[in-house]
């Protein structure tokens, strides 16, 4: 993956920033020392790093507003980070670069249960939300599988998903207002605890754009009062065609799961084997989660095994009490950490249309072959967020690039049968070159077009989501200040 | 013009000499200046898959349409669009494009999302009249800046819409309403707010005291299967009886005619007075309304979405001042509505930013001028 050459003029004036830098902020909350700036050379995304010039932690939004102002007129270009957890490269730094870091800034706020609302400073952790008004019977819905470590700032960078958001939907659902910095230090206020824009949908706009619009400081977030009661039943079916088949029926029943999970044999195996959640062996897995009363679940979770029955299960299993649930779901909120444990492996993230799940996992089966690498599948089922995990040994030279050429191979499929390149993780670096596959040049024109708006410079996280080449004369415009 | 393809409706929009009236059906009665541009013969269901809860339309599709197509497969839209024809006296059939363009969202709204949360993915014709895609049709998608919310809500402002991909959800088997009486303003959020907090998914929230002869009336929806909606039925009336409120339930008949009121503002229609549509934080709702200088208004959205009868000219937005919210003129006179913009004044950090955006998207300003603030060349 390229990244654009470090500009020797940004380069050249570090020292004059850092000072400037250290003029507004605590001692500690710059940090130039190249031993001390490795800690930020990378995300999630660990196969890509580069140490940056410079890294911040401001603890405040005044803070912050003078960061951006004094690299706006040093012409320095600026990648905000939450925690680190993009697996897309969204906060991996370029040489010449401050990162950015909200991590000091993870207050509460306010919570308002009457208006079911809490407001947090973005560097707190999604779980974290939750944990703060979890004793007074609200969750915050977005469920990341790193939701331990993520923040939510970015959260709404990514529009990050989770397992549960067939039922409440993705970030970008969840999410009222902000207080957001642009690149020359002005102080905007989006929405609020209210409900609906005044005028554009700035809001929407914001939330999914890879923190190259602005950087969101604190957000008010919706709240929701905890269900009654949730749980699980576990099918296994012969094949991922009949799994599909048993998902179509269930939601054109009418029932409508918090959450329906998919994994295919590979994963049964090592998730069993690292989780021990009693998993059936077979060759789709479907886990499906229903939420209500005590009752409510029976009638639902009795209308879902009938239905499932007519599909011929090899297995059916409605958990039975909290410990199972929680073990049920312990295997595949473990599925990444039980492969990484087996092998180095490549998460993809594209979306498909439900029906197309039967011929892309055919196509994926084949490209294992032809590449010689191992997949293994997890995939949101009611929502057509697939997870291909692709093995690869990271100290056989080439392995590395042949795995993502196979990867770029399957998000191109998914663009192919109607889908998308990213349902939740974000375009980054990872899925920058793909760009072209899935939109036209006037389409990437209409989104570079916003960013102009917002960061006529194009100094805020410049070198992601859009191909280098096509955004290369718009970042050119990067003139150093003198 | 009418044109009937997205090609032939890009090169009017290419071609034009002036600004451009777009029009749906014509229901929301917004008469922007300009030569009318018809959207509504770009119509019809271009796809629609029951199993993975996806519509793709045409922008021109009458909304009548798309619900009949859903209903047969027991679907339907799950925002619940307004239909403003009661209301505003206007004529002509509500479309799918007029409902994104203008985020168009019922009592469902405060449980289940507006249009915005719904809408997947957008084809338009910027102000060049360049046709440009964004989103897709699968319910997950963060592939780029999420042009599909800017659409929604922009009023035509930023482009013409040809094309909409929908979410849409199963139809619930049946529904019931809790009707509790004689609850003053404050009394009727807190009980809203209650509701709202517990898990018995409340669809709608509604609370009407000075609208109408009767006294008050605050109303709550549930949905679902018949055994669920019973036993959560049960559970909310337990959780409200310290209002010491008469309650009754409204049977899935009842209550399905009072949130379609409640939804269209139908008790609005014939009122000779100003209306207004306040956004607001919930429990704000009463206060703001007590210096309010209204008429009558009722809450929807469990306090969150106000319907404002207001003496015809008087300027809502001085008698509230700041708030943490916004107020949208509905209905007034030509007269007032030269002299009080429709949509709410953005704070200029925020109005810097949409004006930004109208002249890159509509460099020449002729999409809808006049509506949503300033155009592009009267910024310039």
């Amino acid at each position: 993956m390229e990244m654009p050459i470090p500009d020797p003029a940004v380069l050249a004036r570090k020292d004059r920033v850092v000072a400037r830098l250290q003029a507004v902020l605590p001692t500690d909350a710059v940090i130039q020392d190249a031993a001390e700036t490795r800690a930020y050379e990378c995300d999630a995304l660990t196969a890509y790093r580069c140490p940056p010039m410079v890294a911040v932690l401001p603890a405040s939004t005044q803070e912050v507003s003078e960061i951006l102002r004094i690299c706006h007129e040093e012409g320095v270009p600026v990648v905000p980070r939450g925690s680190g957890t993009s697996l897309a490269g969204g906060a991996l730094p370029t040489a010449d670069c401050v990162i950015l870091g909200v991590a000091r800034m993870n207050d509460v706020l306010e919570t308002d249960y009457d208006n079911r609302t809490i407001k947090v400073q973005t560097g707190r952790t999604n779980l974290s939300v939750t944990g703060a008004v979890e004793e007074n019977g609200f969750f915050y819905a977005p469920d990341p599988s790193s939701q331990l470590a993520c923040a939510i700032a970015g959260n709404i960078a990514m529009n990050s998903g989770g397992a549960h958001c067939l039922k409440y939907g993705v970030t970008t659902n969840n999410l009222m207002g902000v207080t957001m910095v642009m690149m020359d230090g002005e102080i905007v206020e989006l929405g609020g605890a209210h409900m609906g824009a005044s005028g554009l949908d700035l809001l929407g706009l914001i939330c999914g754009s890879e923190g190259q619009l602005g950087v969101v400081t604190e957000a008010t977030l919706r709240i929701l009062p905890k269900p009654e009661g949730a749980r699980p039943v576990l099918m296994g079916f012969n094949s991922a065609e009949i799994a599909g088949a048993c998902v179509a029926d269930i939601i054109k029943a009418g029932v409508l799961p918090v959450a329906i999970e998919f994994m295919d044999k590979m994963l049964i195996e090592v998730c069993e084997d690292f989780a021990k959640a009693d998993y059936p062996m077979c060759e789709a897995l479907l886990i499906v989660e229903v939420e209500g009363s005590e009752a409510e679940i029976n009638d639902q979770l009795a209308l879902i095994t009938e239905i499932a029955r007519r599909h011929n299960p090899v297995a059916l299993r409605e958990s039975a009490s909290a410990d199972e649930s929680a073990r049920i779901w312990a295997g595949r909120k473990a599925a990444f950490s039980a492969i990484g444990r087996i092998s180095d492996y490549m998460c993809l993230d594209g979306t498909i249309p439900v029906s197309e799940l039967p011929y892309v996992l055919r196509r994926i089966g084949e490209m294992s072959e032809h590449y010689g690498l191992r997949v293994g599948n997890v995939f949101h089922a009611g929502d057509g967020n697939m997870h291909p995990l692709i093995c690869y040994d990271a100290n056989k030279p080439g392995d590395l690039e042949i795995c993502e050429e196979f990867g770029a191979e399957v998000l191109k499929l998914c663009v192919e049968v109607g889908g998308c390149l990213t349902g939740e993780h974000g375009v980054g670096i990872e899925k920058r070159d793909l760009m072209t596959h899935q939109y036209a040049p006037a389409d990437l024109e209409a989104q570079m077009a916003v960013k102009d708006v917002f960061d006529p410079q194009w100094l805020l996280n410049p070198a992601k989501v859009f191909p280098l080449a096509v955004s290369e004369t718009r970042r050119a415009l990067d003139v150093a200040a003198e | 013009m009418k044109p009937d393809t997205e090609a032939a409706l890009a090169d009017i929009v290419k071609s034009a000499k002036g600004p451009l009236a777009i029009q749906g059906g014509g229901t929301r009665g917004l008469s922007p200046r300009g030569d009318l541009l018809s959207v509504a013969g770009l119509s019809g269901i271009t796809l629609y898959e029951p199993g993975a809860l996806t519509m793709v339309a045409q922008a021109g599709t009458p909304i009548s349409e798309i619900e009949a197509a859903l209903a047969v497969e027991n679907q339907r839209l799950a925002f619940e669009p307004m239909d403003h024809r009661a209301v505003l006296g206007t004529q002509g059939d509500p479309t799918l494009g007029g409902v994104i363009s203008a985020n168009v969202s019922g009592p469902r709204r405060i449980q289940g999302g507006s249009a915005r949360d719904y809408a997947l993915g957008v084809r338009f014709v910027d102000g060049t009249g360049t046709a440009v895609k964004n989103g897709g049709r699968v319910m997950k998608n963060v592939t780029g800046y999420d042009l599909v919310k800017l659409m929604c809500g922009a009023f035509g402002t930023l482009g013409v819409l040809t094309e909409v991909s929908l979410k849409v959800l199963p139809s619930p088997e049946t529904q019931g309403t809790l009707m509790l009486r004689g609850l003053d303003d404050v009394g009727g959020v807190r009980a809203m707010s209650a509701a709202m907090g517990s898990p018995y998914e409340i669809t709608g929230a509604a609370h009407c005291a000075k609208i109408m002869e009767g006294g008050s009336v605050t109303a709550l929806r549930i949905e679902g299967f018949e055994t669920s909606v019973a036993y959560r039925m049960d559970r909310l009336k337990d959780l409200l009886k310290d209002f010491n409120a008469d309650m009754n339930v409204a049977d899935a008949t009842m209550s399905d005619w009072i949130w379609k009121s409640v939804r269209d503002a139908t008790l609005l229609a014939e009122v000779p007075e100003d209306i207004w549509r306040v956004s607001c934080k919930p429990s704000d709702a009463p206060a703001l309304m007590a210096r309010s200088g209204a008429v009558g208004w009722y809450f929807d959205w469990a306090g969150g979405l106000i319907w404002v009868r207001m003496p015809a000219g008087d300027d809502l937005r001085a008698s509230l001042g700041a708030f943490d919210g916004h107020a949208t003129l509905v209905r007034a006179s030509e007269a007032t509505r030269a002299a009080l913009p429709v949509f709410h004044p953005e704070a200029p950090g925020v109005a810097k930013i949409s004006a930004g955006l109208r002249a890159r998207f509509d460099p020449r300003g002729i999409l809808n001028p006049g509506l949503m603030g300033p155009v592009a060349r009267e910024v310039a």
